[in-house]
């Protein structure tokens, strides 16, 4: 996976200046987060579905290897073909040689971020084979060749407006209307002829059920379908933690995922399929299992329950920092929260050591994740790793400092007068708006708070003698 | 590729070998309903109805009838259907095409769609197609414009649970493909307004069955 070509701030920078994007970000977030508390508040036994998924999940991490093995052999004695891809560059080299095989110039595709992850749509373009994004969204975004600012909406920064004139000048020539309702058909009757005569398709998957072989796909629109039902090949690229053990275990993910995702009860329509079934669905299957820096996550102890993420994004509606910022800023397929802590997991934290300080540690994400990943816990395993990585000799000096200085009550007592003494030129209305450097770090980007003009012990000592 | 899966199950068990045993998974979720048979009805009725579904409760003998009325008031006149669908379901009036290995283009020319289903869940508003007889191959529902879905009021349980336990053996001895259907298609992509019907049929029709009185 790519790391991001630049750190958080300086992105986060430019796109808080997109008025409009924020706007629609604010509106976005605002609503899926109270659909999603209104279909979660409806279920007595949330909790109780949240404990069994994350531990449904731990335990596949934990056997993640027997697990492989069991579905690996479910999926090809139901007629499967299963690939194994360490990167993103040995998984797309699957997919276009099955692409090549029945001389396909096109492929299908549903939305997938673990296709978005190896970047799937460049390597099979470079191979002289188009991979039609079918997704709503996502074909807006492919028409203009912008990228997904959301995981659950992609194109959530685009404006009614905007798509109709895309579409005029692309799909639709002529389109008057920006009603979504308009736009939406004229996608669905653009789609609809690549839909019947496709030959391959391509989909991500939301689970893989080890015990059976059957792979899960949730959708809203039926593009999903539509790619792993009417072509007669299908390549499913899964990532090595989607699994789960039993198929009794969708159960429980089953009411996780739609509730916490688009906050409904169940999604429009949910696919599974247990190999190749005879005249119904595609007669050639074949399903790529992706490392891709999973295995390296799995490494760390702390930070492995990222890989226990279902892609719900319920994290990115709650979290303070994405609901202004917006899913570019993060410069990965994986924005917000969960991001925050899988991005630097996935390319190494020396690659993207900005992106564990993207977060106030609210821990508004750690409540809503609905198979209770410890996202600030992570961040800040993951910001300790960081500093650690390149920590400056005068920062830890000045902390050793700090310490002597607070270990006794003397010092600290003498250290606060000090205080008081210097912060007299620089305290105005109450507030300190810059300090001098080096200290000016911290007042950068926020004002700091004078000391009290008596402290809590000179306050006690002066009234209750 | 034998290498890269060895490779890949080796890093697997390097990373995680030394691990504390992950703790036994604790189900204490709900597993079975409480709702009596006809709370169970009228939830699952409410909650199809929610997603913009035309659900409609008709009585046993009514099921041609109304799968007939439904394609008048949707101008479908030519139906394809799963070739197990019940005799007694099949409307005089309308023109039926038996599935017989059609192409997509073939179900494109087509209006509509009238099936059965495996189970249906009332807690989620979804009807789940399992490829039985009645329900036929899976292209058969997504390709034309308009599902009329029949489903029989003990075909449905309450919760999502129950619903699996159905359909466990038929995935696992029968390797049967399932579709779960939770009101027609729909996008929010633009704007989060909200349009039903984009590539899947945009009309459902559910036609509930009320059990046959002995």
């Amino acid at each position: 996976m790519k790391a991001p070509a630049e750190s958080f701030p300086v992105a986060a920078r430019r796109e808080l200046a997109n008025a409009q994007l924020r706007t629609n970000l604010r509106n976005a977030t605002d609503t899926i987060r109270a659909k999603r508390a209104r279909v979660v508040d409806e279920v007595p036994d949330w909790e109780e579905l949240r404990e069994a998924g994350r531990s449904i999940k731990a335990d596949v991490l934990r056997h993640l290897d027997e697990y492989l093995v069991r579905f690996e052999s479910a999926v090809e004695s139901a007629g499967g073909h299963v690939h194994w891809a360490r990167d993103a560059a040995e998984a797309n080299a699957v997919v276009v040689e099955v692409a090549r095989a029945h001389d396909a110039d096109e492929v299908v595709k549903m939305k997938s971020l673990t296709t978005d992850e190896i970047e799937l749509n460049r390597a099979l373009e470079a191979a002289g084979i188009h991979a039609l994004e079918t997704d709503f969204a996502e074909l807006i975004l492919q028409l203009d060749g912008d990228w997904p600012s959301h995981i659950l909406v992609p194109a959530i920064h685009r404006n009614r407006t905007e798509i109709r004139d895309l579409f005029a000048r692309t799909i639709a020539p002529g389109i008057e209307s920006d009603d979504p309702r308009d736009l939406a058909e004229a996608a669905r009757v653009y789609l609809r002829e690549r839909f019947l005569d496709a030959r391959v398709g391509v989909s991500g998957a939301n689970f893989g059920v080890a015990e059976t072989g059957t792979i899960c796909v949730v959708e809203s629109e039926g593009n999903g379908r539509m790619c792993t039902t009417l072509p007669a090949v299908l390549v499913t690229v899964l990532g090595i933690e989607k699994l789960l053990p039993r198929f009794a275990d969708l159960e429980v993910f089953l009411q996780l995922l739609p509730r916490s995702s688009t906050g409904e009860r169940m999604n429009p329509y949910t696919s599974l399929w247990t190999g190749v079934s005879d005249g119904d669905g595609p007669q050639e299957l074949h399903v790529v299992l992706l490392d891709n820096g999973r295995t390296r996550v799995l490494r760390d102890e702390v930070g492995r329950q990222a890989l226990q993420c279902i892609r719900c994004s319920a994290c990115l509606n709650v979290c303070p920092v994405y609901s202004r910022t917006g899913g570019h800023a993060y410069g990965s397929v994986y924005p917000g929260p969960i991001g925050a802590i899988l991005t630097p997991q996935l390319v190494g934290i020396e690659n993207a050591p900005s992106l564990p300080f993207a977060s106030s540690l609210c821990g508004a994400c750690y409540d809503v994740c609905p198979v209770k990943i410890d996202i600030p816990s992570v961040l800040l395993h993951l910001r300790s790793l960081a500093v650690g990585a390149k920590a400056s000799p005068a920062e830890r000096t000045a902390f050793r400092g700090i310490a002597w200085l607070f270990g006794s009550r003397k010092r600290f007592a003498l250290a606060e007068r000090v205080g008081r003494l210097a912060q007299r030129p620089l305290a105005r209305g109450g507030v300190i708006r810059r300090l001098p450097p080096p200290l000016d770090a911290w007042t950068r980007t926020r004002d700091l708070k004078p000391l009290a003009r008596e402290s809590f012990r000179d306050w006690w000592a002066r009234t209750r003698r | 590729m034998s290498t890269a899966r060895s490779e890949i199950l080796d890093r697997i068990a390097a990373a995680v070998g030394g691990s504390p045993e992950s703790t036994p998974v604790l189900r204490a979720y709900r597993r079975a309903g409480a709702l009596s048979a006809p709370d169970r009805v009228a939830c699952f009725c409410e909650r199809v109805g929610d997603y913009r579904a035309d659900v409609r409760r008709i009585e046993p003998t009514a099921v041609a009838a109304a799968i007939e009325a439904a394609c008048r008031e949707h101008g479908a006149r030519r139906l394809v259907v799963p070739s197990g669908l019940p005799a007694a379901w099949r409307p005089g009036g309308v023109e039926l095409v038996d599935d017989e290995a059609l192409t997509p283009r073939e179900l494109d020319a087509l209006d509509g769609v009238a099936t059965g289903c495996t189970v249906a869940i009332a807690d989620s508003g979804t009807i789940v197609l399992a490829a039985g007889p009645a329900e036929g191959r899976r292209a058969i529902t997504l390709v034309p414009d308009l599902h009329i879905c029949v489903v029989e009021e003990a075909q449905i349980v309450e919760l999502v649970p129950e619903a699996t336990a159905v359909l466990d053996d038929l995935v696992a001895r029968e390797r049967r493909p399932l579709t779960l259907i939770s009101g027609p298609s729909a996008t929010s992509d633009i704007e989060l307004s909200r349009v039903e019907g984009v590539h899947g049929p945009r009309t459902l029709v559910v036609l509930v069955v009320a059990k046959e009185t002995p």
